[in-house]
């Protein structure tokens, strides 16, 4: 057993040794890889302590989790919970991002979980570790386990201090978690709540941190992937003997309609992919619905309908209401749009993969490409590696499974793959259009009716959980793959039931299949649900001859929604409008079960209808906050975002392909665009932590369409703004 | 695809002159990233939209990502590895760390080297003058406030 535990430990040794030249260096030793490589690690079951914490040699902790870092900040707050459970200087514990073998299963980066989920398992192994590592040293020193303190990865009295790893004798702790531990007192926390700084930032100013994009290895190749002209076009031909001597070329990989070169350097391989392009012919694809009105047409589609929610009886409360009111909403295909296009390494050698991916669910990639490879899993090593910010599922699983066809059929040899700007814009799978009606009453008195909701949405998440269909390249093999039909209709529901008192409602979803790729978009269909809701609820309030947030405030009887709009009032009512411009207020409690997040917008609507945005405000209760900064910084960075996909953004598409090929045929905010933003942050020490990677997403949307209307008296209810203000404005 | 013969080239980069073969027609970028190992600008489009691949050509910010390096033999280039001097950070870095001013940090380099570039030419602009100068830099996770209190966190000290 002991010896077992050695190498065990010796193996861990090794692994972050790599990790850590992966930080500073970018490129691993070719020797020391290979050998890595032979020994696909075996981990801890979850329920053990080190499955999440594990005491280095060096007086370091290691924390392991099992996500990854997006930009989100996962890596500090994981690292500010163990640091402060073990009383140790954050600058000792390091992090183990997301890696099969390694860490431990957690599915999926997704669904604002990764504080709810990780980042508290580790509190528990930490807090448990520190009780048994007190024990261990009260035993060893026959001393009384309350007379020892832990300070800096040592255990010490007045006399005598050891550190954690002589006390553990070089061992890991294997013993199960014990739930309920005993959590350091609220009182006397110092690291968690604290903004810490994150580690990352001080290397990226200096150009020294590792994205995806930046690793290296010895003797690396590059490769590209020659993509259809559509969706389904079938390949007739290429022409291999126009590039076969070309300088560089390595080789071409054809299987089925898949094509990918490899090359010696990376600008011969982004001109190989032009050059065989041209020299390939291909059917013509099944044509998609471009000259259709979307919202028209997903909601023609055939769908699968279902009552969601049935309270009361909406029908007679609605025609008792003294007023009466009806609208329609639409949101269009948006993109996930990285900033640095999706990329990925692989090598493949004695019948192994290595992979290293921004992916945001190791396991579930490496459970898919097992099928897709036709490899088993236990010789597939998956490592998460950063890349450029994703804000959901985007083409990082369908890039690691290309640069994987590839890698194992060019053996012996690293590959990188990265996607060309029109490939990322064209080829991801998009956030996907929803239409909305609602129809609601109102009482003399102000007070909602009968509340009846319909949506439209196709489902929001195609993830690879298994199914290599859901991969990119799985459709153009040659075999039985297709279109995934997707799963998760579950992210079409998110917030579609209002978060307010209404005692007769029913809320009815439809789902279809739409023409394009879609998957997970930052808060699923909550983007789409809160903005119809909360532009519906300012519609209500303004029928109703009602202040907008006192309206809300009439319907709500959580008192921590309550203190959040309040809040919120006492931020905007200092304002002062000019000509031309309106303030806008939205409410919403992620998923219903998160963090409650009320937003305000300022905006100015020029004479040529042009909308500009100049403030948001943001009153958000994640419940404990580990990281104020960290929250602040996914809230302002949320709403922006929330905010251009309302005003600008649109997948554009012809009867063959996407038309949004790069930033001027999908223009996003750019900086003179983006407005100033102020965020608080209600702590709630004695409450549990929520996710709040997302719940800027719908009240921010809804915020800045409801402060147009302040502007201007005009409705917007279709996105994206910018298409639809000037119409609305000519109606009138 | 025009035939391509590598050539010996001489560049200044952070202060250095470093010396490469590669075809001339190469984007100064891809030179950078792999031939001098130098991972600060990164490949965001490769169509001069986003920014993310800026450098400093003589003190002044540029794309990389298309121009060939046979036209920057004369130029002194400067990366985001090369801003810190004898040790010290760019008050511009120091204040981006400040600040905390990254989310994913896929565009940092490009508003980092964009920002020197705009103090270089102006060394009070209004906060108009930084937005708009910023302009050529896409950033997606939605970091813009931040950048822009970092930028005037500069001007006031």
């Amino acid at each position: 057993m002991s010896t077992n535990r050695r190498t065990f430990i010796k193996q861990m040794g090794y692994v972050s040794l790599g990790f850590s030249m992966l930080g500073t260096a970018c490129v691993l030793d070719s020797k020391k890889s290979v050998n890595a490589f032979d020994e696909i690690p075996k981990r801890p079951s979850e329920e053990q302590i080190n499955a999440w914490i594990r005491i280095l040699g060096d007086g370091r902790i290691k924390v392991l989790t099992g996500k990854m870092e997006l930009g989100q900040g996962i890596r500090i707050a994981v690292a500010q919970v163990a640091a402060e459970e073990l009383n140790t200087n954050i600058d000792l514990v390091e992090v183990n991002l997301a890696e099969t073998g390694v860490t431990a299963n957690e599915g999926y980066t997704a669904g604002s979980r990764s504080i709810e989920a990780s980042a508290m398992s580790i509190r528990n192994a930490a807090a448990c570790a520190r009780e048994i590592l007190k024990e261990l040293a009260a035993k060893k020193l026959k001393i009384d386990k309350d007379r020892l303190d832990l300070k800096d990865g040592f255990i010490l009295n007045e006399e005598q201090k050891f550190s954690f790893f002589e006390i553990l004798d070089g061992q890991q702790i294997e013993r199960n978690l014990k739930i309920p531990p005993e959590f350091k007192a609220k009182a006397s926390r110092k690291i968690v709540g604290q903004p810490i700084k994150r580690k990352d930032i001080s290397q990226m100013v200096v150009g020294k941190h590792t994205f995806i994009q930046d690793l290296r290895f010895p003797g690396m190749l590059h490769a590209r992937i020659i993509r259809p002209p559509s969706y389904t076009s079938k390949l007739k031909s290429i022409n291999e003997n126009v590039f076969s001597g070309k300088e560089g070329f390595l080789k071409l990989v054809k299987i089925g309609d898949f094509l990918g070169v490899i090359s010696e350097e990376e600008f011969q391989a982004v001109q190989l992919q032009r050059e065989i392009f041209a020299n390939t012919e291909w059917e013509t694809g099944a044509p998609l619905p471009a000259d259709k009105d979307l919202k028209t047409y997903i909601k023609n589609l055939a769908a699968e309908v279902a009552v969601e929610e049935q309270r009361g009886d909406w029908e007679k409360a609605l025609k008792s209401a003294s007023i009466q009111h009806k609208a329609s909403y639409f949101k269009p295909y948006i993109m996930h749009a990285a900033n640095g296009p999706s990329c990925a390494v692989a090598i493949y050698k004695d019948e192994k993969l290595k992979l290293w991916t921004h992916s945001q669910g190791v396991y579930p990639l490496r459970e898919t490409l097992a099928p897709l490879l036709e490899m088993p899993q236990k010789n597939i090593h998956i490592i998460g590696t950063p890349g450029s910010g994703c804000y959901g599922h985007n083409a990082a699983d369908d890039v690691a499974a290309e640069v994987a066809l590839l890698a194992k059929n060019y053996p012996g040899k690293h590959i990188r793959l990265q996607w060309m700007r029109d490939e990322e814009h064209a080829w991801e799978p998009y956030g996907t259009p929803m239409a909305f009606e609602m129809e609601a009453g109102l009482t003399p008195e102000g007070k909602i009716a009968g509340w009846k909701y319909d949506f439209w949405s196709d489902v929001h998440s195609t993830r690879p959980g298994g199914n290599p269909d859901n991969l990119l390249p799985a459709r153009y093999l040659g075999k039985s793959y297709k279109k995934p039909a997707g799963g998760f209709k579950g992210g079409a529901l998110r917030n579609s039931i209002p978060y307010y008192d209404i005692a007769d409602l029913q809320t009815q979803s439809h789902i279809f299949s739409g023409p394009l790729r879609r998957s997970a978009l930052r808060s699923l269909g909550a983007f789409g649900n809160i903005f119809a809701i909360e532009s519906f609820m300012d519609e209500l309030a303004y029928k109703a001859g009602k202040d907008s947030i006192q309206f809300r405030i009439n319907h709500s009887s959580d008192t921590r929604s309550i203190e959040c709009l309040e809040k919120l009032q006492q931020k905007i009512s200092s304002v002062k409008k000019s000509k031309n411009q309106g303030v806008g207020v939205a409410f919403s409690r992620y998923k219903n079960s998160s963090s409650y997040c009320a937003v305000a917008a300022l905006v100015e609507v020029s004479e040529e209808s042009e909308v500009f945005v100049k403030k948001m405000w943001a009153v958000i209760d994640a419940g404990e906050c580990i990281n104020p900064d960290g929250l602040k910084n996914q809230t302002e960075g949320g709403m922006i975002q929330a905010a251009s996909w309302t005003i600008k953004e649109k997948v554009l598409f012809s009867d063959q392909h996407i038309i949004s090929l790069d930033w001027n045929s999908y223009p996003i905010f750019r900086f003179p665009e983006t407005p100033e933003c102020e965020v608080e942050v209600i702590d709630r020490v004695e409450q549990p932590p929520l996710g709040a990677g997302e719940s800027a997403q719908g009240p921010a949307g809804a915020a800045v369409v409801n402060a147009i209307f302040d502007a201007t008296g005009i409705r917007v209810r279709d996105l994206p703004v910018k298409d639809q203000l000037a119409k609305e404005i000519n109606k009138k | 695809m025009k035939k391509s013969m590598k050539a010996s080239l001489v560049l200044n980069v952070n202060g250095k002159d470093r010396s490469l073969r590669i075809t001339p027609e190469t984007p100064l970028l891809y030179a950078l990233r792999n031939n001098l190992e130098l991972n600060g600008p990164k490949f965001g489009c490769g169509l001069e939209q986003c920014g993310a691949c800026m450098v400093l050509l003589n003190g002044k910010a540029n794309p990389s990502c298309r121009i060939p390096v046979s036209e920057v033999i004369e130029k002194k280039i400067v990366t985001i590895e090369g801003l810190a001097e004898n040790g010290n950070l760019h008050p511009l870095q120091q204040a981006f760390i400040d600040e905390q001013a990254a989310q994913c940090g896929y565009c940092l380099n490009g508003v980092l080297i964009n920002s020197v570039s705009l103090l270089n030419e102006n060394k009070n602009p209004t906060a108009a003058e930084i937005k708009n100068g910023l302009e050529k830099n896409i950033c997606r996770c939605g970091t813009h406030s931040r950048f822009i209190k970092a930028i005037k966190k500069v001007l006031k000290s």
